[in-house]
Parts: structure tokens; C-alpha cells; sequence
């Protein structure tokens, strides 16, 4: 029977030859990441149902990365830490990637690491499972945050849930699943160089709404796919979840594969490359032209409120922010630099890595013979260590967190109300090019006259 | 599940993501932690604009110390954002024990049920609009049939298909166990 890459991963972790969509089967986990947020709760659930004397179904798939609320002086943050770690310890997780810089009875602000490649701590989960091996081709990833659909942009079908399947899921290693309606978005042509993968998914969101993919995979390829580096690629898959979708995913090629033998463990699994066949089916499919769409911004206060940021020029604004899982990547950054190179910025604009490796980067990555770390400081951007940071609001101590009414551009992935701190605070989204060349003119500009000189 | 579900209702319109529900600022609050636990019913629906909260008027806090609500009624795709099942948890301890919508978010609707929070039902018509915030609102779970006694409507509601037997049976631990895919509670 012909079938989508994402009906064949769950296929072959439910021991079936084929599956069909609407179908609810129990599915086989290699994967189980949680973080400092949910961690807690779901250690909670597993202890509650499996007994105090339980153990993990396999303390070598779970892994544990605490990111969200790290540098705040809230106490309950830090004592969620030392949650983690006692689970870890106790279980023997193998995956775990420890602030190391919040010491026992540790109070205020935990002073950041010193040195990114000298810290086991990491930073955002979806940046650091790639970064460190754990996302791999024809897997199956649960995380307990919506946004682990990111790592569909290695050819696996990942997707976020709740504590209590977690909790499930660390004692039983599966989960039943219904297995979603596939829905193909397919890019055609050359990326143009004023593009980003940020640019795509806004328009497709734009195009089908905030509910247009609820509960159904998104699957896109297309030459314009196919010529994105992995940061792109996870940019796209990121954000299915703002459509309403189950997964993102996009076949693991060559690209995908050179990026995962560089960081796969030596007894890592050889990935299972699958590619939906010519006849499978799908509830829909759009073709889009990448060289025909314009850069694209989403208006407060959802990701479907799609415009261009030409369209948004007179709008003013006071911060930009670049960070986050979905725009605090390393492709981000340098091309946040392309624009930022040789000028300064007209508002507060923040920089957030999104791990410690791509704060490292900020040293080793160079544009215009500078690193980016130089070219950001002479811009006058100021430079916050890695985590989730003001993506999702969090405590009122968080680094860029909107405090204010403030109008912000920001590269991150929603802007529901109240999702960067305060509720009447103006949020657009948009990618690191637009961001950057927002923040130099101080309102919403389109980035092909800041790269046109 | 209860049968029947019986108070008044809190009405939302679309989109009402898991930001609104529950913000992140609250979510360093330990679930499995009783007390902590109870801060969630506290803050639920907090988020959520002052306008729409509660609609036709607005302006209508969904936690107070009369008891809260007992039904939800909104509109599309609610619960969409975040993963976190703080969200349903939250409106559960508010006192909250169903939702009517016309759609739902995927996981919001998976945690709903999985961790046996609120019945979540979907409506084929829109009540935003039939349903005022404080109507007498009566939810026979059984037949899918949601009662406004304070405007004597009755509305038919769609069946949850696969998961009515997770429903039946309070959440996904109690419906492995009972299917032996699990080992009894001990």
C-alpha cells in the first residue's frame, strides 16, 4: 500500500506493514525528551502510577534538558532543576545536560557560564538534541513541548505531549497515536538570498490558518526545500504546531545525513532514510514558488495574521528580539549579521542563543571577515546567554522579557497575548533578516534594501 | 467522566491558546506538588484578554472564590499552543469539568482525555454567540446533548469517536490497565 514517510515511521513502530490515516495505533518510542517546565510533572505522573521502586523503560532513549527557566532568581526554577537531577541520578538517565552553573541553595540570578564549550549545560532542547546526536532519521520523538515537531526536519516523526503521556511513556516506552492525514506543501524554485525558511512556514500559516493542519502532518519538499541548510529545515518544521499540525516533516537526504553522521554517537543506530511513495495520498497539497513570495511578517496577536513587511512599514517599533528555537540558530544569527554588519541599531535589540554551541558560534562564525559576536556588540546589540528566554514570556527577571506595553519584532514563534510578558504588548514575527533590518531603522522594513548596497 | 455535568458557563471565542489559559509565568509551580497544584486553579484562564473574558461582556474573571464554572463553551481551535498539560490541569482545578468547542487543538484535546482533566466535546454549531457567560448550562455526556436551561435550547454534540473509551475510562493509565497493556496499580 503506498504511504507518506510519516505513515511508514509509524508503520514500522507499530510492528504493522501499513497504516492508514484516522487508524490509532500504539507505537514503539526511541526517544523521550522533557525539560525543567514539564520534567517535574511528568517524574510526578510516572512515580504516582508506576510506584517509588519504578524504573524507566530505557534510561538510554529518555533525555533530559532543562532550558526554559534558567537564569531567573524565581526559587521554584531552581529547585525544578534539582528535580531533574535527583531523577537523573536515580534512574541512571544517560542524556542529560546539566546547568552546572546553579549550585545547591543557589540564590538570585544563577551567574551564566563562563565558557559555552566548557559547560554541560546546553540550552534549548530542540537546538540540542540535534546538536548532540539524539534526532535521527526514521525515528519516533516525543517531547513534552510542542515544538519538538522541529526535529521532523531530520525525516522522523516527532511531536509534542502532555506529563501524563510522558509520564507513560517513561514507564512503558510507547503511546498510542491516530495517525494523521498527510498534507503536502511542496517549493519550488531557488531560494532568493532575502528569503528565509521563516518567510515559508509564515506564509503557509498565513495561507491555511492558525486550525488549517489540526491533526495532520505536514510534509514539504520542493527544490527550494531541498537547497536549506538543518537550521532552515528545523525553522520549518518548528512551527507546524502554529498551523494546528501533528508533525512537520521533511525526507532525510543528503544534507540531513552528512549533518547527523557528524554528530551521532559511535554506537549510534545506521538511520532509516524514508521517502513517501509517488502514489501515496494526501488530504491536500499546495505548490507553492519560493522566488514569488515577498518577506513575510505575522501581526499581533496570532502567527496566521500574515502580511508583508513591506505592507508594515510605518509601523514603529521598540525592541527587536532574535533567539528562540525557531530564529536563535546559527544560520539565524549570520544572517542577522548580514544586515547588522557596519551598522547600529535604532532600538533595544536582544540576542539569544538558542544552546551554548551556537554561542560558541557567535566566536567562530564570520561575516564580512568579523565575527558575529563583534558585529552584533558594534551594532549595539546586547547579548544574553543561552535558553528559551523571553520567547515564552516566563518570571518578570527574564532576559528580553516584554515588561511593558512594548511593540517588539521578534523571530521567535508566537505571539499570542501575553505570550512575551505583558498582554498588550505588540508582537510581530518575523525572520532574523527582517528583524535585523527592523531594528536598524526602527519599523518593520522589508531587508532586500538593507542587502542591496 | 461524570454523567452529567451541571452549573454555569464561561464563554471564549477562538483561539483561546494555552498562553491564555494558564500563562508561563505560573508554570515553575510543580504539579505533583498539592499546593502548588491548587495555584493553577487560581490563575486559570488568566490570561486571557479582559474583553473576551466571558463573553457577550467581558470583564468576567473565570477563577473566583463563588465556586467558578462548570462548563466552557468556545469557539475554534481551543487550547492550541503549548504543550502543557498545566492548561487542562488548571481549568479542572478551577472547578471546571467540561469544554464545548467547536474544534480543538490537538494536544490540548489528547491531554484533556489522556490525563482525565475536563470532557472535551466538540459542537458541529457555533454557541459562542446561543451560550452567554452565567447561563444554567446542562451536559448530558452520555447523549451528547448540551441544555441551556436559561434559554430552554438544547444542543446535539458530535460523539468523541476512538476516545470515548479513554473517556470511559478516566484517562490512559486507567485504560491500559484495564486492557492489560499495563501492570495492575500496586
Amino acid at each position: 500500500m503506498p504511504m507518506t514517510i510519516t505513515e511508514k515511521i509509524l508503520a514500522a513502530h507499530a510492528g504493522r506493514d501499513s497504516v492508514r490515516p484516522g487508524q490509532t495505533v500504539w507505537c514503539d518510542v526511541d526517544v523521550l525528551m522533557t525539560h525543567d517546565v514539564c520534567g517535574p510533572g511528568s517524574i510526578g505522573v510516572f512515580r504516582e502510577q508506576f510506584g517509588a521502586d519504578a524504573r524507566v523503560w530505557d534510561p538510554t532513549c529518555v533525555v533530559i534538558v532543562p532550558d526554559h527557566y534558567i537564569f531567573t532568581a524565581e526559587p521554584r526554577a531552581h529547585r525544578n532543576v534539582e528535580i531533574l537531577r535527583d531523577f537523573v541520578r536515580e534512574q541512571g538517565i544517560e542524556h542529560y545536560y546539566d546547568p552546572d552553573f546553579i549550585t545547591a541553595g543557589c540564590e538570585g540570578i544563577p551567574p551564566a557560564y563562563e565558557d559555552p564549550a566548557a559547560t554541560s549545560y546546553r540550552g534549548v532542547c530542540h537546538v540540542a538534541l540535534p546538536q548532540n546526536g539524539h534526532t535521527r532519521p526514521g525515528e519516533l520523538l516525543l517531547g513534552t513541548d510542542s515544538h519538538t515537531c522541529t526535529h521532523g526536519a531530520f525525516g522522523a516523526f516527532a511531536t509534542g505531549i502532555g506529563n501524563t503521556e510522558a509520564g507513560f511513556v517513561l514507564g512503558a516506552g510507547k503511546l498510542w497515536l491516530r495517525v494523521p492525514p498527510s498534507m503536502r506543501f511542496t517549493f519550488n524554485g531557488a531560494m532568493p538570498d532575502y528569503l528565509m525558511a521563516k518567510d515559508l512556514i509564515l506564509h503557509v500559516i498565513g495561507e491555511i490558518g492558525v486550525d488549517g493542519a489540526t491533526y495532520a502532518a505536514m510534509e514539504f519538499d520542493g527544490e527550494a526545500i531541498r537547497s536549506l541548510d538543518m537550521d532552515e529545515r528545523c525553522t520549518i518544521c518548528n512551527m507546524a504546531i502554529e498551523a494546528g499540525g501533528k508533525n512537520g516533516i521533511i525526507a532525510a537526504d543528503e544534507t540531513t545525513l552528512a549533518y547527523v553522521r557528524d554528530r551521532a554517537a559511535d554506537d549510534a543506530p545506521e538511520p532509516v532514510v524514508y521517502e513517501s511513495d509517488a502514489d501515496a495520498e494526501y488530504a491536500a497539497t499546495y505548490t507553492l514558488d519560493a522566488g514569488a513570495l515577498a518577506p513575510t511578517v505575522a501581526r499581533p496577536h496570532s502567527p496566521g495574521n500574515r502580511a508583508t513587511a513591506g505592507e508594515l512599514s510605518d509601523v514603529r517599533i521598540d525592541r527587536a528580539y532574535i533567539g528562540s528555537c525557531t530564529g536563535g540558530k546559527t544560520a539565524d544569527f549570520a544572517a542577522a549579521a548580514r544586515v547588522l554588519a557596519g551598522r547600529e541599531v535604532a532600538v533595544e535589540t536582544f540576542i539569544v542563543p538558542a544552546t551554548t554551541e551556537v554561542d560558541a558560534d557567535l566566536d567562530r562564525v564570520q561575516v564580512d571577515g568579523q565575527s558575529l559576536r563583534a558585529i552584533f556588540a558594534a551594532a549595539g546589540c546586547t547579548i544574553g546567554p543561552a535558553s528559551c528566554a523571553a520567547c515564552l514570556g516566563g518570571p518578570a527577571d527574564t532576559f528580553g522579557r516584554a515588561n511593558e506595553p512594548l511593540t517588539v519584532v521578534s523571530t521567535t514563534n508566537r505571539n499570542f497575548p501575553g505570550r512575551m510578558g505583558h498582554k498588550e504588548a505588540q508582537i510581530y514575527l518575523a525572520s532574523p533578516l527582517t528583524a535585523a533590518a527592523s531594528a536598524v531603522a526602527g519599523r518593520i522594513t522589508d531587508p532586500r534594501d538593507s542587502l542591496t548596497r | 467522566m461524570d454523567a452529567t455535568i451541571r452549573g454555569q458557563a464561561f464563554v471564549v471565542g477562538d483561539n483561546v491558546d494555552t498562553d491564555q489559559i494558564i500563562p508561563a509565568e505560573y508554570l515553575s509551580y510543580n504539579p505533583a506538588v498539592p499546593d502548588e497544584r491548587a495555584m493553577f486553579g487560581r490563575y486559570a484562564m488568566s490570561g486571557v484578554p479582559a474583553s473576551e473574558s466571558g463573553l457577550p461582556d467581558g470583564n468576567v474573571p473565570f477563577a473566583d472564590d463563588a465556586g467558578g464554572f462548570a462548563l466552557i463553551v468556545a469557539g475554534r481551535n481551543f487550547g492550541c499552543g503549548s504543550s502543557r498539560e498545566h492548561a487542562p490541569l488548571a481549568l479542572a482545578v478551577a472547578g471546571c469539568r467540561a469544554v464545548v468547542a467547536e474544534s480543538y487543538a490537538r494536544i490540548f484535546y489528547r491531554n484533556s482525555i489522556n490525563g482525565g482533566y475536563v470532557l472535551p466535546l466538540e459542537t458541529p454549531a457555533r454557541l459562542v454567540e446561543a451560550v452567554r457567560t452565567g447561563d444554567e448550562v446542562e451536559l448530558d455526556a452520555a447523549a451528547c446533548r448540551l441544555v441551556n436551561h436559561t434559554t430552554g435550547e438544547a444542543y446535539e454534540l458530535t460523539p468523541p469517536g476512538d476516545a470515548a473509551e479513554i473517556i470511559a475510562s478516566g484517562g490512559i493509565f486507567a485504560y491500559a490497565r484495564e486492557r492489560g497493556l499495563l501492570e495492575p496499580k500496586t
